[in-house]
């Protein structure tokens, strides 16, 4: 018997250089994976741009009933939003909570818990590639979007900065999110109701639906409360350029707030669900 | 001081169970009713640096729920585990580097790729200096005789070959505890041997111990000396392989094939078989004998069967 396996691998990498080794390598094989799906990248890009697209059509066919305008907001306006919308969109794509049930069941979660590195880290750096050929298919996208509806942008050199700040902010917020919510399928199996209140909540409140000056008073007094428009409205408006530099500053100031405490949240219910996880049958 | 010393291990389940039919279904809506499920009930054991041990038992003993304590997956409702020196639930990286388990219907390959992209994943992981990494890869690729199959995306690989990619995948950063669950589940003989063969290299080449449960006897007296045996949670033998044997098939068979075609089998005390041979031999014309221990198959029956707690 040699004695190689009794020590620890010598050389190791310092931890921040197999950090980022770890996040790299993990969105080159993400990316690799997509271009196996080479259909399914194209549906789900057409899917990603039909939905802003309806909006779009749909509120630009009323404020041209109304004036020219909804509550001030014009057709170049919306045209604005929504082509922006889809870049957030995108960038908010995360490991959604129903995919819990379908990785105890498949024994991946198993898999997961015997690595050394916690399970939101492969989520974060994996979903984080998805992303890179998706962009890259949209970007000729909003550009013909852009030369059909003809968006009105107010951009400034900090909004532009602070746009890609916020989409990985709200990135981050999304994927901590729906983190912790998934830990209620360590619990209990079929927690899929729970999920929808929460995405309609979310659809409502985060200025996915529409842009939030156009909801009720009320509505937008709630979503102040909540984290949801730090990961739509807030990144859609740093770009279109309707928010003041304070307001800019601030909503990073925000996003830095809600990622702790969502943080927080994801780390005590990770802990309490593991302590629960019964990793029958796999 | 032990690789994995385990003192007074217990799993307890709590399941929901209900009669079947509309009307337990209703009820169970308003009021479950549980039951407490002991998958392992109080099992001490030691294993030494570089030991290969059998962990046997039937369906449902408590085989896997005792592996997945070990490995951290699971916390154990009373008693202590160390394994390396590791409280396994504790997760801590250190351990999880050192250590791996091996379910044979657990797919962690990325399906859609070769696997050498999973393992470079691995590498990633598990933070393996590149020059290492890359050699011990090839070492084990070649150890399995898999370098065809590692450019293949896994899913178009058969179940053996992505089993045996999985191990390869599983032991790239040179685990020194080795829990394998089944790893020969579902292969045919050939692979199974392959797999078999790749162990006790490994163990040989790295000083790797290795805990192994498996239905296949064959895998059990290829590899490993000792032998665990639990039954309903509860640990019925700890010993070696011979005494197993020894304790619970206290007959041995002796086939005689005649000078006029005819076979005869006798099953004698193991103190009377020099006398029985003797006599068969005087009284009849015999043109061939053989002595033999009954298929371990039988022997580990005997066990259960008996489920009496017997610690040698």
């Amino acid at each position: 018997m040699t004695e190689l396996a009794a020590q620890p691998v010598a050389g190791r990498p310092s931890a921040l250089r197999s950090f980022v080794d770890f996040y790299a390598t993990t969105m080159r094989t993400t990316i690799q994976t997509q271009f196996q799906y080479r259909a399914a990248m194209y549906g789900y890009t057409i899917g990603m741009v039909a939905e802003p697209t309806i909006y779009l059509v749909v509120w630009t066919t009323i404020a041209n009933s109304h004036g020219g305008a909804v509550d001030g907001v014009g057709p170049h306006a919306f045209a604005a939003y929504y082509i922006v919308w889809t870049f957030v969109r995108v960038m908010n794509i995360v490991f959604t909570p129903y995919g819990w049930e379908w990785r105890i069941r498949e024994g991946q979660l198993s898999g997961q818990l015997l690595r050394p590195i916690h399970p939101i880290h492969y989520d974060l750096a994996w979903f984080a590639g998805q992303k890179v050929p998706w962009l890259v298919m949209y970007a000729p996208i909003a550009v013909g979007l852009s030369l059909v509806f003809h968006p009105s942008f107010h951009t400034s050199a900090l909004g532009v900065v602070v746009f890609l700040v916020a989409i990985w902010g709200a990135y981050l917020i999304r994927s901590l999110n729906q983190f912790w919510l998934g830990m209620f399928t360590i619990f209990t199996t079929r927690v899929g109701a729970i999920f929808q209140v929460w995405f309609l909540a979310e659809l409502l409140l985060s200025g996915r639906l529409l842009p939030l000056p156009l909801m009720p008073q009320w509505t937008q007094e709630l979503a102040a409360w909540l984290p949801f428009k730090w990961t739509f409205y807030f990144p859609i408006e740093a770009l279109v350029g309707n928010l003041s530099n304070a307001a800019l500053l601030r909503g990073l100031g925000f996003q830095a707030l809600w990622a702790a405490i969502l943080g927080a949240v994801a780390v005590g219910a990770w802990r309490l669900a593991v302590r629960h996880y019964s990793a029958v049958g796999n | 001081m032990g690789v994995v010393e385990v003192q007074g291990l217990e799993k307890v389940f709590r399941v929901p169970e209900r009669e079947a039919g509309i009307g337990a279904a209703t009820r169970s809506l308003f009021r479950r009713q549980w039951r407490e499920v002991r998958a392992v009930d109080g099992i001490s054991f030691e294993i030494e640096p570089g030991e290969v041990v059998g962990f046997l038992g039937p369906n449902g003993a408590g085989k896997t729920t005792t592996l997945k304590m070990l490995s951290g997956l699971l916390h154990p409702s009373g008693g202590e585990v160390r394994v390396l020196g590791h409280v396994p639930n504790r997760r801590e990286r250190d351990y999880l580097r050192r250590m791996t388990l091996v379910m044979g219907n657990r797919n962690q390959l990325q399906w859609d790729l070769p696997a050498l992209d999973s393992f470079e994943l691995n590498r990633a992981i598990y933070r393996l200096p590149v020059d290492e990494f890359r050699q011990t890869r090839d070492e084990l690729v070649e150890l399995l005789d898999i370098g065809d199959l590692v450019r293949k995306p896994v899913r178009q690989l058969s179940l053996g070959e992505r089993m045996k990619v999985e191990v390869v995948g599983s032991l790239l950063h040179l685990p020194q505890v080795l829990f394998l669950d089944e790893p020969t589940i579902g292969l045919d003989v050939t692979m199974q041997k392959r797999i078999r063969g790749f162990v006790a290299d490994y163990n040989a080449r790295y000083g790797a111990t290795v805990l192994l449960t498996s239905h296949y006897m064959a895998d059990v007296e290829a590899l490993c000396r000792r032998v665990i045996v639990i039954h309903h949670g509860r640990l019925l033998f700890d010993g070696q392989l011979e005494a197993l044997t020894h304790r619970f098939a206290p007959l041995k068979t002796i086939e005689a094939v005649l000078a006029d075609g005819e076979t005869v089998s006798l099953q004698v005390p193991k103190d009377e078989v020099s006398g029985a041979t003797a006599q068969l031999l005087a009284e009849r014309e015999v043109v061939d004998l053989t002595v033999e221990d009954p298929p371990i198959e039988d022997v580990i029956e005997q066990v259960f069967a008996t489920e009496a707690e017997v610690v040698a």
